[in-house]
């Protein structure tokens, strides 16, 4: 499988009050076509701000280091036309339906408007492409749904018709950021199957970007974990949780209450998730780590592979097995 | 277990908004120490629930008594509204919106201690110091505004602030939902030291199966207004009955799970 999408040592810094703040430090991944990756991280990790600089929608007067390569074009070069299509091709959902659509525009309007401006799709077939589309997401009557307005639909059907939305670009990567996380358990399942389906169907490829592991583990074949705005794992999904390699990624599964039993006590992680640029030298991890020792925080750590993963730890080998269960008490 | 246990209690409550029940005859017990959820989707009545037990909606129908005394109609004196308020008290969602930006922790805890406990300014200091160390902030972070503080911290001082009054009932309405993952367990470690210590109630309002089960001990599964299962939270979640309840639990994600679409599922139930 070649790679559709390649990150390479990607540093993104944004112009804030204070002058320039860095949020992502030398972050390389890849997904290859039809690949579902997940990204999970807490606040600040700089999961989002990975997925914007894909998508070239970082804010003005952002910097960018490294590369980025979507099916061997370079995207941080793009610009005009050019950028244009590139966002065809690589679509993004977002959290929030309902900020990122006009209220005061039908979603016929929303739903056609990139096919009539960009492909120059006369009117009629735009508006039948889209009726397709929310049939494709399992939205009935869509005829009906094209003539009415966002505020009279669910978030969770407005969430469908943003799905819908961004697959009509026929994008072949799909930056889905928190897509469900606002939405109801039956809702999220319902639009987690058609992401599913979407991908078989079309082998797209897919950046799923949660705070929920277990999600990322039930529908993504591989999960990279970031803290501080660095990767500090990528690892097959399913393994994440039953043999995690870095500390943090053990202390997060660990920390979540688990639906099946009760715990006496949950172990959670000591201190506040830290942005890259309030992160000391050294780990970035090493402050709230049960394992850290001095080594550990005196030089930066680098990413290494170890059995069919990557992981940013030097201890790695020597901790493998043991960071998950008693770790933190 | 005798009457003087149970510290809330509802009765045949319901809400109606226009022609829309949001509550339907609901009743429940709750005795001291223990903590209930209630459990359900967007437009299931559960926050109408809490917002009626603490006095932001007026029921319909159906009483609530807290503490002994009936607070099913809105109070005309003073001291009842501030005796009610003492004994009852909320943590909304989102901490962000539920501070005033303008004032510090301290400040905050300070002026619900002066309004319903009154006491000299060192009796309410020391006060405020203890509260502080129960949700575990220091002195730096509790003298720090609120837009200095992280998303987790600032719930800590909204529960501090809410612990304030001294309540025998504490409503967490989602109060937990908007935090990370490290963040949530912290405070989830420390409700439940909370109610250890203090003898506390908990309603848990809440859509998150797995935070239910950490805290609670008995659970109400709401689907459009009405409670359609209840029960021991464990035996609940482990042995679902309900059709309803059923298909929320399969719903979330874990090993092994697949998101199957709705009428797959309707199948599969």
């Amino acid at each position: 499988m070649s790679d559709l999408l390649t990150v390479t040592d990607l540093t993104v810094r944004l112009k804030m009050d204070s002058g320039m703040r860095e949020v992502i430090t030398g972050t390389s991944l890849s997904i290859a076509a039809g690949e579902a990756m997940g990204l999970v991280g807490e606040s600040g990790s700089g999961k989002s701000m990975t997925a914007k600089a894909i998508a070239r929608l970082l804010p003005d007067g952002a910097e960018t280091l490294g590369s980025v390569v979507f099916d061997g074009v370079d995207v941080l070069a793009l610009s005009g036309d050019e950028l244009r299509e590139h966002r065809a091709q690589v679509a993004v959902v977002f959290q929030d339906p309902r900020a990122h659509i006009n209220p005061v525009r039908r979603i016929d309007d929303f739903m056609t408007e990139s096919l009539r401006t960009l492909r120059n799709v006369p009117k009629g077939d735009a508006r039948a492409r889209a009726a397709t589309a929310l049939e494709e997401v399992g939205i009935d009557d869509p005829a009906k749904r094209l003539r009415q307005y966002p505020h009279e639909l669910s978030g969770g059907m407005l969430q469908r018709v943003m799905i819908a939305t961004a697959l009509l670009s026929e994008p072949r990567l799909l930056l889905a950021d928190e897509c469900t996380t606002a939405l109801d358990v039956t809702t999220q399942a319902e639009v987690m199957a058609i992401l599913d389906d979407l991908r078989r169907d079309r082998g797209l490829s897919m950046l799923f970007i949660t705070h929920d592991l277990e999600l990322a583990g039930a529908v993504c074949d591989r999960t990279t974990v970031m803290y501080a705005g660095q990767v500090v794992e990528t690892r097959a999904a399913s393994l994440l949780h039953s043999d995690p390699l870095h500390p943090y990624s053990a202390a997060l599964v660990d920390a979540r209450p688990s639906i099946a039993s009760t715990a006496d006590r949950l172990r959670a992680i000591p201190g506040r998730p830290l942005s890259a640029f309030e992160s000391p030298s050294g780990c970035r991890f090493a402050p709230r780590c049960s394992f850290a020792q001095d080594a550990c925080r005196e030089h930066d750590q680098v990413i290494t592979e170890l059995d069919g993963g990557f992981v940013r730890c030097e201890r790695a080998i020597e901790l493998r097995g043991k960071v998950r269960e008693g770790a933190h008490v | 277990m005798s009457e003087s246990d149970i510290v809330l209690s509802v009765s045949g409550l319901r809400k109606v908004f226009g022609t829309q029940v949001a509550v339907d005859d609901m009743n429940f017990e709750l005795p001291a120490g223990k903590s209930l959820a209630i459990v359900g989707e967007s437009g299931s009545g559960k926050t109408t629930v809490a917002r009626m037990i603490v006095g932001l909606e007026k029921p319909t129908a159906g009483t609530i008594i807290a503490c002994g005394r009936d607070r099913s109609k809105p109070s005309r004196k003073g001291a009842e509204r501030k005796l009610r308020g003492r004994e009852v008290q909320i943590v909304f969602q989102d901490p962000y919106s539920s501070l005033d930006p303008r004032q510090t922790g301290a400040d905050l805890v300070d002026e619900v201690l002066r309004v319903h406990h009154g006491g000299s300014s060192a009796d309410r200091a020391k006060r405020v110091a203890d509260l502080a160390a129960l949700v575990g902030l220091d002195q730096r972070q509790m003298n720090a505004m609120p837009k200095a503080l992280s998303g987790g911290q600032r719930q800590r001082v909204a529960i501090a602030r809410a612990l304030a009054t001294d309540p025998r009932v504490l409503i967490l309405d989602e109060s937990v939902a908007a935090l990370d993952v490290s963040i949530q367990a912290q405070v989830l470690n420390v409700l439940a030291d909370i109610r250890d210590q203090q003898g506390i109630s908990y309603v848990l309002i809440s859509h998150d199966l797995a935070v239910v089960r950490q805290l609670t001990d008995e659970a109400l599964v709401m689907q459009r207004g009405v409670v359609v299962e209840r029960g021991v939270t464990s035996e609940l979640l482990d042995n679902p009955q309900h059709p309803y309840t059923k298909l929320l639990r399969a719903s979330v994600p874990g090993p092994g799970w697949t998101p199957q679409r709705a009428r797959e599922r309707a199948a599969a139930v």
